[in-house]
């Protein structure tokens, strides 16, 4: 085990499926000579070269067009879009044509591309680069969504995202490249599908993903020290598709269920799990399950708003202990 | 190029023109949904320059006025009418429609619906064919309008600074949708704009055969030696609205007029006949022999052709059974 930061784990599964495949490439805006805006990509140009470390103007829509295309034939691209708030211009291209080239050309065609962006709130960057844009992606078929929690999950899921047949956007977050954590030693693959039980409970579930998982489990020890309420956190890593399974037993477990999220409430995910569960084990259910969410602004600048605006560990205990109601 | 050659490719250009005419009326018989967007009056522009391309070795990508391209690509007609009319033979399993003909095999990468957007599309095919060391090159059809996306001025920027082997030829049919140019875009010779990025550039008469065969063969020849994109403007008129949903009422009679006038088929039809390779008869068994195909094979097959199962409609979302979803096999 290597207890590393989640860019230098980021940066290990470009370097090792670059060294493995010669069609593997990295593209994006100041990747390159740079070694990218969080570093994800440091040393691969020198090491691989322009021609597969590509900086690239910036032309979102463009450059990610471009990478499909590639795609096409054989090429297997890692596109880095620097914020997410930036893939909004790239929506065309990803929805479009990388969603769904193989279902109207017949099977014909694919676009294995890899599409990795930090999205999330960070300190005080403004409304235009705080943006959480995962339930856009997951609400369109055709295109894998993953979120690492933790720099095990980046290597891995960046690893099999590479290798898999389908467009995959791994969903990053700003906050989040400089955390440290284990990785193996070993190559290894994430699942792309699926979710991971990051602590065992009994009383109620806190589903999270990404960096809402670190808040569950801050908030577990919480409930666990001082109301004696053991709380089961669920990372959801693949939010397209959804871990039906993984829901419908955590929640047939605890029978109560709390989703936590960074994003505003409507048509996320926080509405997505409770759907799944209403769908898979509505009687299971001691009450009704809610969801932690941003609130429905834009995220203002002002550090104490900017705050407020979000949710955090001591908002998933109040969700909890109102459920419990104590 | 010899008479013999222009004789086949006149033959290829009027059966495209049949095709094309049959394809109205099986949308108005209802065996055609959708959106139809058709090609007469601008078959002078993919024939000219496929018949300078290798067809099945080079890629093509274009948008959704796609059929004659894929024809010419090397895809079986029958199986576009099947697409067409939905049904399973098609060539891209009645999945796509008239918007989005694929035929991988012959390279013909695809139709596509939205304006401008395989401009990058192609750029990227050509970074696949420059890694895999070949000479293929990409050539990418679209019409003027599509120059007034931002993908056109991105992919064209890309496309100089790594150098990318492709072709961007502009059908400059003097109409987006219902918008005459003039009314859209501030600069009406579409090869100007490209000097702003400093790609090599031409404009062409689109309804004349053997301008645009040559245009297109100094074009491809450079891109296929290595120098880079090139963009070529092809002047070109489509006698139908743009879609069978536009009633075409926004263009004069007398500018209709002229252009069926410079109409690519008999200009190139009349000019075989005054050059003693062709005559009027052998032209009009050449339509006759054209349509009997049409209606006896192509029709014929679509319409007998069976509709997709049910049971597939999730079929070709995701890849199926790839390993990798599971992290691999350990």
């Amino acid at each position: 085990m290597a207890d590393i930061m989640m860019w230098e784990a980021i940066m290990r599964a470009h370097d090792e499926e670059m060294a493995n495949d010669p069609m593997v490439i990295a593209m994006g805006e100041d990747i390159g000579v740079v070694g990218g805006t969080y570093k994800a990509t440091m040393g691969l140009y020198d090491k691989y070269g322009e021609q597969r470390v590509i900086d690239t103007p910036i032309s979102e829509n463009g450059y990610t067009g471009l990478g499909i295309g590639a795609s096409f034939l054989g090429v297997r691209p890692i596109i880095e879009i620097m914020s997410v708030n930036f893939a909004w211009l790239a929506m065309d291209q990803i929805f479009n044509t990388a969603a769904k080239v193989r279902y109207m050309s017949g099977g014909q065609l694919q676009a294995p591309i890899v599409i990795r962006s930090p999205g999330g709130t960070a300190h005080q960057l403004g409304s235009q680069h705080s943006a959480r844009m995962e339930k856009v992606f997951m609400g369109v078929a055709g295109l894998r969504v993953v979120t690492p929690s933790n720099p095990r999950q980046a290597y891995g899921l960046l690893k099999s995202a590479v290798r898999c047949n389908d467009p995959v956007f791994i969903n990053e977050h700003e906050l989040m490249y400089n955390m440290r954590g284990d990785v193996s030693e070993e190559e290894y693959f994430h699942p792309l599908e699926g979710s991971e039980v990051a602590r065992e409970g009994k009383d109620v579930t806190l589903f999270g993903y990404n960096i809402s998982v670190h808040w569950c489990l801050k908030a577990a020890g919480l409930l666990s020290k001082h109301h004696g309420i053991e709380a089961e956190v669920v990372d959801l890593f693949a939010l397209s598709p959804l871990d039906r399974e993984g829901i419908r037993n955590s929640v047939s477990k605890t029978h109560r269920a709390v989703i936590v999220e960074e994003a505003e409430p409507a048509v996320g995910v926080g509405a997505e799990v409770m759907a799944i569960i209403n769908e898979e084990c509505f009687f299971e259910l001691d009450a009704a399950p809610v969801r932690v969410s941003a609130l429905n602004v834009p995220i203002p600048y002002n550090h104490a708003m900017e705050k407020a605006a979000l949710p955090d560990e001591n908002d998933v205990v109040q969700a909890v202990r109102n459920m419990f109601g104590i | 190029m010899k008479d013999t050659d222009k004789k086949r490719v006149l033959r290829e250009m009027l059966f495209a023109r049949r095709f094309e005419e049959r394809c109205y009326e099986a949308y108005v018989e209802r065996n055609i949904g959708g959106f139809l967007h058709l090609y007469p009056g601008e078959e002078a522009c993919a024939f000219g320059v496929l018949e300078a391309a290798k067809p099945g070795h080079d890629y093509v990508i274009t948008s959704y006025r796609d059929h004659v391209h894929a024809i010419k690509s090397g895809s079986d007609p029958k199986k576009v009418m099947a697409e067409l009319f939905a049904k399973e033979t098609g060539v891209s399993k009645g999945r796509g429609g008239s918007m989005h003909i694929f035929d991988v095999a012959n390279r013909f990468m695809g139709g596509y619906a939205l304006v401008g957007g395989p401009f990058p599309l192609a750029a990227g095919i050509a970074k696949g064919i420059q890694m895999q060391g070949g000479d293929e090159i990409c050539i990418c059809f679209l019409g003027d309008a599509a120059n007034n996306q931002g993908t056109f001025h991105e992919s064209l920027n890309m496309a100089k600074i790594w150098n990318l082997p492709v072709l961007y030829v502009c059908e400059n049919n003097l109409y987006g949708i219902g918008t005459r140019i003039d009314r859209s875009t501030a600069v009406i010779d579409q090869y100007k704009r490209v000097s702003g990025y400093n790609i090599p550039s031409a404009q062409e008469d689109g309804q004349d055969f053997d301008l645009v065969y040559k245009a297109a063969n100094k074009a491809i020849k450079h891109v296929r030696a290595g120098k880079g994109p090139y963009f070529l403007e092809l002047m070109t008129y489509r006698y139908r609205g743009h879609s069978m949903s536009d009633s075409n009422a926004y263009r004069a009679k007398t500018e209709e007029r002229m252009w069926s006038g410079r109409d690519p088929v008999i200009m190139l039809r009349d000019r075989l006949i005054e050059s003693g390779a062709l005559t009027l008869d052998e032209y009009k068994e050449m339509d006759t022999a054209i349509l009997d195909e049409i209606e006896d094979e192509v029709i014929r097959y679509a319409a007998e052709s069976p509709e997709p199962h049910m049971s597939e409609v999730e079929k070709f979302v995701l890849a199926e059974n790839d390993p990798w979803v599971k992290g691999g096999v350990q």
